[in-house]
């Protein structure tokens, strides 16, 4: 028995920096991730995707394969245990089929899970998976996205397929200015530095996995729904997680592991392969935009339509929704956008991080600065002109709304009022000097967790949720925001987090999990603290406080609620060698409270490297013969490099307070990439005078497009 | 991967005995590119030899002033060498410019110039591919194909090599020096790979089972004044879209002397005589560059989507030699 | 000749200790590590050499061990970022990202940290790299500018991209290993 703590001891720790508190283990290597964990008897499975693009499975000969050493089992339809896929889950779809495999003989695409080999070594895993032969009745495949696809329709995701008010070309025909631009985006991959792995093991009728996931009560709700579970008996375990953005949710590894985990009768480990995890494991569809916008003399919208055409599987539908950006950032008399997609043979795309977004605010910004040279409104100008007070769509209020704020404070630190209009008349030696702006906007959501803080009779607390710290800082944050509600400091606070037994949680995604785990969190640690009693006496076991936050989510007002930025970007140009540097960069954002600010900035400026990426370097290039990816793998997908990105790079923030927002924290995992993409290739037309409106801006599209003095 | 025996070579000749007497061997050397091909099953070797520890790693001058670099120097160690530094500078820049600082440790002047094509329909054994499956066909003639040779290339191939080391040192005029069971045999390093034509799948002079043991640079003044320029689609750890290695020496405004070969462009790294002949005797002007550059690519048959790169490396050539004539007039 | 074999016993030494493994030879080095040794902080990225994730020191030289055969890795020195810290301490360039925040979510860091290690050595040793305006010897060893870390440091990939903190992070690590590094800004392009 000991004596409670006496309070208030501590001062809130939000605001300063904190190293990670998983840190030391990451810098030694002591960290296990998924595939590090040891288990006795552990058996290898690696998979066998398809070739073919489009068909029917006629054989499998496993005989052989069944006779290479060390070799226990092949999983493939025919053998397969029969799982229920006729249901929609936790995050409020139904499962995408390439996750539930082996159920029947068709391929859908290329890369399509056909079968897993189970065997004792790794070695010998992949040397039979490479010797099984596989006979396909090949059938005709379309991969091709194009703007004109007769075939195309708008589509619901997360949000209504089309919106629309007012009369759009009679406002586009009253315009002073106009712009009348196609956008695209290209396939781009997650690319995540740790691949999909999970390990299952079966303990009577219990099901144990450890992987690496966005969520560990989203992925257990997926298997016991598949597997006809009892809630109780799934287990999924996620301690650190290697990278997500939006990919890792449930994949073919979960199900494949705990299938052949059943088969051989112990633990099975699957691995996805890097070139696997191109193929099934999910992508940001490409994009092909379209943007109107038409503009008083003063620069005013009196119209703007946005439409995005994406493409998915003949399996699944998801929707990349870029068009949604409009919803959110501009409003016009006459407002039109859809959210179209077409089915093609390809795998399913998904969630990638600022899904909708990124794409969407690639063609949507750049269209505005399109706007600003047309009217020759100064493009931060055109954009304060046009900020509306109220949500575009909805009507509702906004929570805040601090573009305005952000774009004032991004203007005076990066000098942007000393800046020329002018496009292509800076040089440096060979290069042409450019600078370009764009706004940010990114959905502030919460998902309904629950939390458990103890105080333990030492005089620590320690935190249980079912939280996921891909890289984001999660862990640290909640710890952070536990000592807040506690008044203890941060080092009297243990959180353990990636373990569904302890009890539902929100996922990493979405900017909704610092959001959703803090406020369950500081609700239960705050009850805690006043359930405490200044020099009570606590028994052996601790006083446990739980908490749920389904209800208070559900009582929040109606609001527009999102954070907010504005990005600014310099560039040099070689239009004689196509390469572009990006030079110089600020993100300024207005994102609620900042928990961290060591953490939060340097996931703010991670987004914004993403953003460079996708303007530079991304595109998963598909081949129309095959159907497959060409250079899928991490030498032919491009992502950028220490040496790609600037020096001088920096995010920073603005006050962005709601005050009837219980939490007034918001995720900032997405917003940092949304605009930041504008905001290059805006910089590389105010550097060459010449537009690009596909991404990425390769070297080959600048020499195409040439420039001034090329 | 396939199953295979393991052996360490303590010297060359043991090393090549032990290749001959198994064509499905092969020697392993940094292993950066055959391993990573045994892991996508394009190599299957039945048993690797391990030349690594064979007394092929020093870099030594002769008598005659030419520089003779072992098959087993690492490129880091290549780089680095005062003597390449001082004499080749364009060399320790290429190599310095090729694959990442890990991988430059590992890799080593033989397997540079012997790896393999980056054509990802080469490496991805569901794809049609003359190199590795002589008469499935060209994928990339359809296909994919932006950064694919636009000199040099036929029907049956249009991959490029991959080697940054390799342009410089076509441009030095290297020469490739081997031992095979029955003796010894060199080829400058510009006859060392076989034209593409319809056998895409043979790509050098090499007879089976010979083992590269060096490389010899002659002695070249114009070398000390050289320079290499890659362009790829990241700042840095990517293969090259274009390329060029480039020494000159001028006087009185005049081109005395030139070196030029380009990357990227061909099956082999491109020794760019017919440049060169407009050069020498020239005045260093970016006009006669453009003119050298264009006497080179005026050969160039682009595809659809690589056409680029014969802007790319006309504007490359001019600019590299540009700045060198204003070097050698400083 | 002795008939051909698929395994060897190989003594591998790991972090100053030695270790008599039978391997099958497609075993690389870093499955080695991973599997038969449970150093499990050396990540397997990619297996192809195209992202880093992998490196260690072999010989003191950076490495990526997915492309090392362990069979080939007999009478090596390796060492992984397990080895890097000197008991309880860690190195500096390990303080240095936990100080500064030199990752996300970790998963490249050991990697890194062991190229950055091996960075500072080999700008110690006076290597130029690809960035080094004049590579010739009179030129005299370039400064550790930050466009020369982020060049020397490009072979690891990091998709979080917390590449602005470990550049400030091998700085600082590299100064305290020589005061006679200088240590400035660079720029890029």
């Amino acid at each position: 028995m000991t004596v409670a703590p006496q309070r208030p001891v501590a001062p809130s720790p939000f605001g300063t920096a904190h190293t990670r508190v998983e840190g030391r283990d990451k810098v030694t290597g002591a960290a296990r991730y998924g595939g590090d964990i040891p288990f006795a008897g552990l058996a290898h499975g690696m998979f066998v995707l398809s070739t073919v693009a489009r068909g029917r499975i006629v054989s499998l000969d496993t005989a052989p394969v069944l006779a290479m050493p060390g070799v226990l089992a092949v999983l493939h339809h025919g053998n397969a245990p029969r799982l229920t896929s006729d249901y929609v889950g936790m995050m409020g779809v139904r499962p995408d089929p390439t996750a539930v495999v082996f159920q029947h003989d068709r391929v859908p695409h290329a890369g399509w899970p056909v079968a897993l080999v189970v065997a004792e070594t790794p070695e010998q895993a992949r040397a039979a998976a490479d010797a099984l032969a596989v006979t396909y009745e090949e059938e005709p495949h379309d991969v091709t996205l194009s703007a004109d696809r007769p075939d195309a329709y708008a589509a619901e995701g997360h949000m209504p397929g089309v919106t629309e008010k007012g009369d759009l070309e009679a406002e586009l025909a009253a315009s002073a200015h106009v712009v009348d631009e196609e956008y695209t985006t290209p396939e781009e991959h997650h690319a995540m530095m740790e691949p999909h792995v999970a390990t299952a093991w079966w303990d009577g009728g219990r099901l144990d996995l450890v992987d690496s996931d966005q969520g560990v009560t989203w992925v257990a709700d997926e298997l016991t729904r598949m597997f006809s579970l009892d809630p109780s008996a799934v287990r999924v375990r996620s301690e650190h997680v290697g990278g997500g953005f939006g990919s890792k949710g449930v994949r073919p590894p979960q199900v494949a592991a705990a299938m052949a985990a059943a088969e051989v009768g112990r633990p099975v480990r699957v691995t996805l392969t890097r070139r696997q995890m191109f193929s099934v494991t999910g992508y940001r569809s490409p994009t092909v935009q379209r943007v109107r916008l038409g503009a008083g003399p003063d620069g005013r919208l009196r119209a703007l339509e946005h439409t995005s055409l994406s493409q998915t599987s003949t399996v699944f539908e998801f929707v990349e929704p870029s068009a949604g950006v409009a919803r959110t950032m501009y409003d016009a008399p006459a407002h039109r956008t859809e959210n179209s997609v077409v089915r093609l043979d390809v795998p399913s795309p998904t969630w990638m991080r600022a899904p909708g977004e990124a794409p969407g605010s690639f063609a949507l910004e750049c269209a505005f600065d399109e706007l600003a040279e047309r009217s020759g409104i100064d493009p931060i100008e055109l954009r304060l002109r046009n900020d509306p007070k109220t949500g575009p769509v909805s009507g509702l209020p906004f929570a805040t709304r601090n573009v305005a704020a952000c774009f004032r404070e991004g203007a005076r630190r990066f000098g942007w009022d000393a800046r020329d209009p002018r496009p292509g008349v800076r040089r440096d030696g060979r290069w042409l000097i450019g600078t370009g702006t764009a706004a940010a906007s990114f959905f502030a959501g919460a998902l309904p967790s629950t939390a458990a803080v103890t105080a333990e009779a030492d005089g620590t607390f320690t935190v249980r949720i079912s939280a996921s710290d891909i890289g984001t800082g999660a862990r640290t944050a909640l710890t952070l925001i536990a000592a807040d509600a506690l008044h203890v400091p941060a080092k009297r606070v243990r959180v353990h987090i990636g373990d569904s037994d302890f009890g539902p949680a929100g996922i990493a995604g979405g900017s909704m999990g610092t959001r959703s785990w803090g406020w369950a969190v500081a609700a239960a640690a705050g009850e805690l603290r006043e359930r405490l009693v200044p020099g009570g006496e606590l028994p052996p076991e601790g006083i446990t406080v739980r908490s749920d936050t389904t209800q208070a989510i559900a009582a929040l007002a109606a609001k527009e609620r999102h954070s907010w930025g504005a990005q600014f970007a310099e560039v040099a140009v070689d239009v004689t060698t196509g390469e572009v540097r990006v030079r110089r960069m600020l993100g300024v954002f207005a994102a609620g409270r900042i928990v961290n600010p060591l953490t939060a900035r340097n996931q703010l400026v991670g987004g914004m490297i993403w953003g460079i990426s996708m303007a530079l370097h991304e595109e998963a290039v598909r081949d129309a013969a095959s159907g497959a990816l060409y250079g899928g793998d991490l030498a032919g997908y491009h992502v950028a490099t220490h040496a790609d990105v600037p020096a001088d790079i920096d995010a920073v923030w603005v006050d962005d307070h709601d005050p009837e927002d219980p939490v007034n924290i918001k995720g900032i995992g997405e917003v940092g990439i949304v605009g930041a993409a504008a905001a290059v290739a805006n910089a590389v037309w105010h550097a060459t005078g010449v537009r690009h409106r596909g991404l990425p801006i390769r070297p080959d599209r600048v020499l195409r497009a040439g420039g001034p003095h090329a | 991967m396939r199953e295979f025996d393991y052996r360490r070579a303590d010297d060359v000749a043991g090393a090549v005995a032990l290749l001959d007497a198994d064509p499905d061997a092969r020697y392993l050397g940094g292993g950066t590119n055959l391993v990573d091909l045994m892991k996508n099953g394009v190599e299957t070797p039945t048993r690797l030899v391990d030349v690594r520890s064979l007394p092929l790693d020093g870099i030594e001058t002769g008598e005659d002033g030419a520089v003779r670099i072992g098959a087993t120097v690492t490129n880091s160690d290549l780089a680095a060498h005062p003597l390449i530094r001082d004499r080749y500078p364009a060399l320790t820049q290429a190599v310095l410019a090729g694959a990442s600082g890990q991988l430059r440790n590992m890799a080593t002047v033989g397997g540079n110039l012997l790896q393999r094509t980056r054509c990802g329909y080469f490496t991805d054994l569901s794809r049609p591919c003359n190199k590795r499956e002589p008469g499935s066909g060209c994928s990339a003639l359809e296909g994919e194909h932006h950064n694919h040779a636009v000199l040099g290339a036929s029907e049956h191939c249009v991959a490029v090599h991959p080697s940054d080391m390799g342009v410089a040192l076509t441009a030095f005029d290297a020469v490739v020096s081997w031992r095979t069971a029955d003796g010894a045999g060199e080829a400058p390093l510009t006859d060392f790979y076989l034209p593409v034509g319809d056998t895409p799948h043979r790509e050098t002079v090499l007879p089976p089972g010979a083992l590269i043991t060096h490389v010899t640079l002659p002695p070249a003044h114009v070398a000390a004044r050289s320079r290499y320029r890659k362009v790829r689609e990241r700042a840095s750890y990517a293969f090259a879209i274009g390329s060029v290695a480039a020494a000159l020496d001028v006087s009185d405004g005049v081109v005395r002397d030139a070196r030029l070969a380009l990357g990227a462009v061909a099956s082999r790294p491109w020794r760019a005589r017919l440049a060169e002949r407009v050069l020498v005797g020239a005045p260093a002007t970016a006009e006669y560059f453009a003119a050298a550059a264009d006497a080179e690519l005026a050969a160039a048959r682009p595809l659809p989507h690589n056409g680029y790169k014969v802007t790319l490396l006309r504007n490359l050539v001019v600019a590299v030699l540009t700045e060198l004539a204003e070097e050698t007039s400083r | 000749m002795t008939p051909p074999t698929s395994s060897s016993t190989v003594t591998l030494n790991v972090n100053g200790e030695k270790h008599s493994l039978t391997v099958d030879h497609r075993t690389t080095l870093l499955d080695a590590l991973r599997d038969r040794l449970d150093l499990t902080g050396t990540k397997k990225g990619c297996d192809h050499g195209q992202c880093g994730a992998c490196t260690v020191l072999v010989d003191g030289r950076r490495t990526v061990s997915c492309l090392q055969l362990a069979v080939a890795s007999e009478d090596r020195e390796i060492t992984t970022v397990e080895g890097v810290a000197e008991g309880d301490r860690l190195h500096p360039v390990q303080q240095a990202f936990l100080d500064l925040d030199g990752y996300q979510c970790g998963f490249c860091t050991p990697g890194q940290i062991c190229s950055a290690v091996a960075v500072i050595e080999e700008h110690a040793a006076g290597w130029p790299s690809a960035v080094t305006a004049d590579v010739r010897t009179e030129a005299g060893p370039p400064p550790l500018t930050t466009e020369e870390i982020k060049e020397r440091m490009s072979g690891n990939l990091c998709r979080c991209a917390a590449y602005g903190q470990m550049a400030e992070a091998v700085a600082r690590a590299a100064a305290e290993a020589s005061t006679d590094t200088a240590v400035t800004e660079g720029t890029a392009a």
